[in-house]
């Protein structure tokens, strides 16, 4: 176990290295496509602690998502503070709005909690269109400033942001903590009477991914100079994160990262085939869960379990 | 009685109840366990013992009463809560994390309650070591769960309770599943428990299977207690036999060769079923004739559930089910049921929301226009109160009523073989008058055969026509149920 970690560091490190060179010999097209792949990647993690770890299926990832993008956003339109600033309020408020949708949502079992968050993407939805003048409505919100203009520094940004995050939450996935997390996860009754306070660690996980999303939310849209719905809050685009994490493999946090690259990259270079192209990715998704309900990475790590 | 009875208890249960909706699973319970003491709860199936249990660990929340561990009421105190006072307690059934380690499995249970444990110190990786080492998993520490033996499983849940040294130790059926040979070593490691000053609360189904290991027994019914005392003499006090074996049994049984067919109905050959690891039916053998009554006694967890299922073709198993000379092996579960061999599960599994009447036309669904309404009249003519229940919703009855309409459900199918898993289950003894009125009239005015599965022996030995024992997977009596009381009865307490 403890060789397999140090692989998987040595693993990781190395493809974060050779990802790192990338800006020095593929086009800004490519490179464009990977930043956004990046900040999906670290959406699709901190939705894989939330699942995998202490098993709770949010519906709603969007949620955390848009409120950091869209209140770093609107931040950043009406006051014109620094974008730093502007990401770590976003990323607050996400924290926030996390943390006031799950202690109520906790408190309900199973599916409730899940159907729980799938109503708060709907309402920020609707809160968003709303408030048109606040928000931009559904045309989108047009933001000022953005982090920068360089392609390479962008992406160097988003794969910084990626890694850094993939340490802390796979660190914390193996912690003591991770620990009592999943054992929260799988078995709630027992590990009440083993002495954890199940919700009181549900509701720290539920915070941490809240604002990993936050942060990965209100950085995109600084990326884009843009905030709208369609990108950020769309239940479709809950769908892709859940699909990301599902197929990179459950409870392996670094798995949801490669299932959103592959996503992101594989809809992309399916493109020219039009409308087919998410019917394929979602084809092959659906294949991966039926077959592989480890997803990638989980698959892997059981054959080295086995070995 | 022996010296630990001098200290003062460590834990006092007075008047605990437990009421879910209009149920009352514990009634004004009330006990007292000192240190260094084992104590046995013991009841048949839904006699509220494991409610009791739970109520005790705060898993549920006592409707009344007070739990008082060491001067302080802990009653109404969630279960993390308890827990970090001192209580440990093993499941039966548990969900290790499979991904890591047994030595890793243990420090779960040894780390606190806090969101700043980011790294495990290596005091906490030696007691985990230390304690492996306690229960005999010391070979095995480094291997994940999903390679080990079943009674391995257990003994990691076993070192998992005990691993922040409480001092209340509660323990689910510590027996279950396990072979005879691994059924001592686990005693030994219980009794290890007492002499380590800790209290131990048991619960199991019968006195019996504890009988050597326990200082004290609170025997339970319909979640009161009967009685309390030493083991042996709970096993002799009357109303605890009458419960188990029931009073004075009048039995009818017919001799098996009455039964015209030279190959019976339904031969069951060699039968095994393995859950993952735990066996649940060992090399088990059975036969109904046509039109022949046949009960299968047994504890909870003795296989009864598991061989019915078997034989309705929920589960893969090994050896031969035959029905009328005809394997039923591939059968489709559906397909048995529609050919006539129903099952009547001990869950009841009826459509709560829907009305009686639906619940009964249901099961009626194949039968023909005319066929439909002679059988409901012929069912409310074997349970009157059905009838006057038609429009009601299934759910809204009470126990005896569901029990009725589920099996009545069960007739509607017309059966040739009727499987009644456990239809005493929690009822109160008015209703197990009526029901086994109603089976007898089944039994005198049809050519029915009957499968019976029931721990309450009371219920199944009069109407029977045979009787087989099941206990811990293996079938290892059968006989007519007239000399039951006297050749199996004593096992039975």
């Amino acid at each position: 176990m403890s060789l397999f970690k140090t692989r998987l560091f040595w693993i990781a490190l190395g493809i974060v290295v050779i990802a790192s060179t990338l800006p020095l010999y593929v086009s800004g097209y490519i490179l464009g496509l990977l930043t956004v792949a990046y900040y999906f990647g670290v959406f699709a993690m901190s939705w894989d602690l939330l699942f995998g770890f202490a098993g709770e299926v949010n519906f709603g990832p969007t949620f955390l998502i848009g409120v950091g993008a869209y209140t770093a956003g609107i931040i950043n339109h009406e006051y014109g503070l620094s974008v730093y600033l502007c990401i770590f309020i976003g990323a607050m408020a996400s924290v926030i709005a996390g943390f006031v949708l799950a202690l109520p949502a906790l408190r309900v079992r199973g599916p409730y909690f899940g159907l729980t968050t799938l109503v708060a993407v709907l309402m920020l939805q609707n809160f968003i269109v709303v408030f048109a003048d606040l928000t931009g409505g559904e045309i989108g919100l047009t933001i000022p400033d953005v982090i920068t203009i360089n392609a390479s520094a962008n992406y160097w940004i988003a794969l910084g942001f990626m890694s850094i995050s993939a340490a802390v939450l796979y660190g914390l996935s193996q912690s003591p903590l991770g620990l009592v997390l999943q054992a929260s996860g799988q078995d709630p009754v027992q590990a009440g009477a083993l002495g954890f306070n199940i919700v009181k660690h549900k509701l720290f996980a539920f915070i941490v991914s809240a604002f990993f999303s936050g942060l990965a939310g209100a950085m995109l849209v600084f990326y884009f100079g843009t905030a709208s719905v369609g990108t950020v809050v769309d239940v479709a685009v809950g769908v892709q994160v859940i699909v990301a994490a599902v197929l990179g493999g459950r409870r392996t946090v670094l798995g949801a990262a490669l299932g959103a690259i592959f996503l992101i990259v594989a809809g992309e270079f399916l493109r020219p085939t039009g409308e087919l192209a998410t019917f394929i990715v979602s084809a092959v998704a659906l294949l991966v869960v039926l077959f592989f309900p480890g997803g990638f990475l989980g698959a892997a790590m059981s054959r080295e379990a086995r070995s | 009685m022996d010296a630990t009875s001098n200290f003062a208890p460590v834990l006092e249960v007075r008047g605990l109840t437990k009421r879910f909706g209009g149920l009352t699973a514990v009634k004004n319970l009330s006990l007292e366990l000192r240190a260094g003491e084992i104590f046995g709860l013991i009841g048949p199936n839904g006699s509220g013992k494991s409610t009791a249990m739970k109520s005790i660990m705060g898993i549920e929340r006592p409707t009344t009463g007070d739990v008082v561990f060491q001067g302080e009421n802990i009653a109404g105190l969630p279960a993390h809560k308890i827990a970090r006072k001192g209580f440990g307690m093993v499941f039966q059934h548990s969900r290790p994390l499979n991904r890591q380690t047994v030595l890793e499995n243990i420090m779960v249970a040894l780390l606190p309650d806090s969101l700043l444990m980011l790294f495990a110190d290596k005091a906490l990786t030696e007691r985990a070591e230390w304690i492996a080492e306690r229960v005999g998993l010391a070979a095995v520490m480094h291997r994940k769960p999903p390679t080990l033996p079943f009674a391995d499983l257990r003994r990691m849940e076993l070192a998992k309770a005990i691993a922040r040294d409480p001092k209340v130790v509660l323990v689910d059926e510590p027996f279950a599943g396990l072979t005879l040979a691994e059924v001592g070593i686990f005693s030994e490691l219980i009794s290890s428990f007492r002499d380590e000053g800790r209290a131990v609360l048991l619960v199991d189904h019968n006195v019996k299977s504890v009988a050597a290991l326990v200082d004290r027994v609170l025997a339970m019914y319909l979640g009161e207690e009967i009685c309390t005392g030493r083991a042996d003499e709970v096993m002799r006090n009357e109303t605890v036999r009458r419960v188990y074996l029931g009073g004075a049994i009048e039995t009818s049984a017919r001799p098996e060769t009455s039964f015209a067919d030279k190959v019976p109905l339904l031969q069951v050959e060699n039968v095994s079923v393995f859950y993952g690891k735990a066996q649940a039916l060992d090399n088990v053998s059975i036969h109904v004739h046509q039109g022949e009554f046949v009960s299968v006694v047994g504890l909870n967890g003795a296989g009864k559930t598991t061989l019915f299922n078997a034989i309705s073709g929920f589960l893969p198993y090994t050896g031969e089910i035959v029905r009328g000379g005809e394997s039923l092996r591939g059968v489709s579960p559906a397909k048995i049921a529609r050919h006539g061999l129903v099952q009547c599960p001990e869950s009841r599994e009826l459509f709560g929301e829907m009305s009686v009447r639906e619940n009964l036309d249901l099961g009626g669904h194949h039968l023909s226009d005319e066929a439909r309404p002679k059988q409901i009249e012929w069912l409310f003519e074997l349970f009157p109160i059905l009838r006057e229940r038609q429009g009601q919703m299934a759910q809204t009855l009470s126990g005896g009523e569901q029990q009725m309409l589920a099996i009545g459900r069960a007739l509607m199918m017309q059966p040739k073989i009727l499987i009644l898993d456990e239809p005493t289950l929690g009822l109160a003894p008015v209703i197990l008058e009526q029901l086994s009125k109603a089976l007898e009239k089944l039994r005198q005015t049809s050519d029915i055969t009957v499968l019976l599965g029931e721990q309450n022996v009371t219920f199944a030995l009069p109407h029977a026509d045979r009787v087989y024992v099941l206990e811990h997977a293996r079938i290892v009596w059968e006989g007519d149920p007239g000399r039951f009381a006297a050749e199996a009865g004593e096992g039975y307490l």
